[in-house]
């Protein structure tokens, strides 16, 4: 009983919305059908960008599919030709310089990250509880390098370090990528030490607390998970990058994107292939249990 | 009383910034005044003759077309964007709709680029498919011309407007809608004087996100691009390491950082101007509107 009529009282509702003025002496039963049939209509704004979602993620996934499809093809370019396995064993037995250039790109992506999460974290910290000269400078200078297009980043180090001497590699490269990610780590260190109750902090210091003690037992687990971000978040940045490593690499510095940079400048290589098959299914596989991780840890 | 350990805190960070960032863009500015050295370098005498090349009709070429790519490669972003986070933001499964949209955002973003000539070049997939239907006998070359620059661009930043865009329309109250339906609003104007004017935060952010990495692009011009596709990215990286034209490539990449600016402070500053005429003037106003006045939290 109480459940038709509420689906009575939200019919008339509905058509007190739709229809102006109410028709007279309309029976329940129609009142609900034109209430439906309002609803539909007004459901259909959603319904269309939906289906542009819909369309966007298409989008978005079918160079993947052609690369998962193409990296099984038997012959070397162009068309279809029969299934076969020959890329990646060859990505896998037969590319040395690739496996060196992953070598080069992970080391590089995990100093320059630790680097920068130390960097960034601390700046964090001490731009959120104090207030001191330089802290403005500190602060748009952790958001410029963001807004700047890459290319005037990339450049202007290589200019720098022809002019202090520095040979090109990777410690070039490393420095490199420690300065674009520091703004990175910053802002979500940042944002995560606004969200924390800075009493607890007080309480800790009143209680006789040393600041480095605050420091190690209060501040940082609190903003660990602002830490973890910052450092993955830093860590994919500097795997991610090529405009930048392009001009600050030198001969025995190549990464990974600037191995598949040259592989693929003369056209379409199978191996690059199936190597992106591998890193996407990597990354995946990687990134997703990483942030339900993240996830719980934030909950608690 | 407490010592300030915030500048040892901000100290190590400051200092690199400094060294690594600061003073290498002081570098390029100072080059960009400064004579060319013919054996690349730069000689140390003050010149505007940096400035003056920026005139040379090859270069307004380009960056009159850098402009009109990044427009139009933006707009068509904010196009789609736009009712994709909307999508995600009244979708029932948020969190899976997200990922579905940063998957392919954690993709190498040499191999999303290569993804595509792999689809639209001659021996490409495109190519395949319409040999397959019967539409060509022949193969079509999409690759190296200004379309596929454009494609590719939205493709590659697609995800930077949807992200920001998504967030502030999941903040929106949508009752708002309802409310101005209720009132005898069509649709579209509901989306257009309720929706659009309390989202335009989001815009912003979304129209610099795409906008600002695509006025700069580099790779992509280069690696689908042809001839006559080339942005300014491409021209500075071509003075600096095939020309050696230090203080050109010094001239035009201060002009990619204020025109840059420019943009970005033009938009900061509509977004602010404008205001949020439903949301104000009905009083429904937000706690927030109130916070921002000092005292006004409390009262």
């Amino acid at each position: 009983m109480r459940l038709r009529a509420r689906a009575y009282f939200r019919a008339v509702r509905a058509a007190l919305r739709g229809i102006r003025p109410l028709p007279p002496r309309i029976s329940p039963a129609e009142l609900v059908e034109q209430g439906m049939r309002i609803r539909a209509k007004r459901r259909k704004g959603i319904a269309a960008s939906d289906f542009i979602y819909g369309a966007v993620i298409v989008f978005l996934f079918m160079p993947l599919a052609v690369l998962l499809v193409y990296s099984f093809n038997s012959s070397k370019s162009g068309s279809w030709s029969g299934f076969s396995l020959q890329w990646y064993e060859k990505l896998f037995m037969g590319s040395a310089d690739l496996w060196h250039a992953f070598e080069n790109s992970i080391l590089i992506a995990l100093s320059s990250a630790l680097m920068a999460t130390v960097l960034g974290s601390l700046a964090a910290v001490g731009t959120s509880r104090y207030n001191f000269w330089f802290r403005p400078y500190v602060r748009s200078m952790s958001f410029i390098p963001m807004i700047l297009p890459e290319i005037i980043v990339g450049v202007s180090l290589l200019v720098f370090f022809a002019g202090i001497g520095l040979k090109l590699g990777l410690v070039t490269v490393w420095i490199a990528h420690t300065t674009f990610n520091i703004p990175f780590v910053y802002l979500l260190v940042s944002a995560r030490l606004e969200e924390f109750d800075p009493s607890i902090v007080e309480a800790a210091r009143d209680l006789g607390a040393t600041e480095a003690q605050t420091l190690w037992r209060v501040v940082l687990p609190v903003t660990m998970p602002g830490i973890a971000s910052g450092f993955l978040t830093a860590v994919t940045l500097s795997l991610e990058d090529f405009v930048i490593t392009f001009f600050v690499a030198g001969p025995g510095s190549t990464t990974l994107p600037l191995f598949i940079y040259s592989a693929i400048r003369f056209g379409v290589s199978p191996v690059i292939n199936a190597l992106s098959v591998v890193i996407v299914a990597g990354t995946v596989l990687l990134v997703y249990p990483a942030r339900n991780f993240l996830k719980a840890y934030a909950a608690h | 009383m407490k010592r300030n350990y915030g500048r040892l805190y901000a100290a190590p960070q400051a200092l690199w910034l400094t060294v690594f960032f600061a003073a290498p863009l002081a570098i390029i500015v100072a080059y960009s005044f400064l004579k060319r050295d013919l054996y690349g370098g730069v000689l140390p005498q003050p010149s505007l003759g940096a400035y003056k090349a920026l005139a040379n009709p090859t270069l307004l070429t380009v960056t009159w077309r850098t402009l009109w790519v990044s427009v139009a490669a933006t707009f068509f972003t904010i196009l789609i964007a736009l009712p994709c986070g909307y999508s995600i933001a009244r979708s029932g499964n948020q969190a899976m709709r997200l990922f579905l949209v940063i998957v392919p955002f954690w993709t190498n973003f040499l191999i999303r680029i290569y993804a595509w000539i792999a689809i639209l070049g001659n021996e490409g997939f495109l190519n395949d498919l319409l040999r397959l239907i019967g539409l060509e006998a022949d193969s079509t070359q999409f690759l190296y011309n200004q379309g596929a620059v454009v494609l590719v661009l939205v493709y590659m930043y697609l995800p930077y407007a949807i992200l920001p865009l998504f967030s502030t329309i999941d903040k929106f109250d949508f009752t708002l809608l309802e409310a101005a339906r209720d009132l005898g609003a069509s649709r579209m104007q509901a989306i257009r004087k309720v929706l659009m004017p309390n989202i335009r935060g989001g815009m912003v952010t979304a129209v610099l996100f795409t906008f600002i990495p695509i006025f700069g692009a580099y790779a992509v011009p280069l690696l689908v691009g042809g001839k006559d596709s080339y942005m300014l990215g491409n021209v500075i990286a071509d003075q600096v390491t095939k020309t050696r034209n230090w203080p050109l490539a010094s001239s035009i990449s201060m002009g990619v950082t204020v025109l840059t600016g420019i943009a970005a402070i033009l938009f900061a500053l509509t977004s602010r101007r404008s205001k949020h005429p439903v949301v104000e003037e009905s009083g429904i106003g937000p706690v927030s509107a109130t916070a921002g006045i000092p005292g006004g939290g409390q009262a």
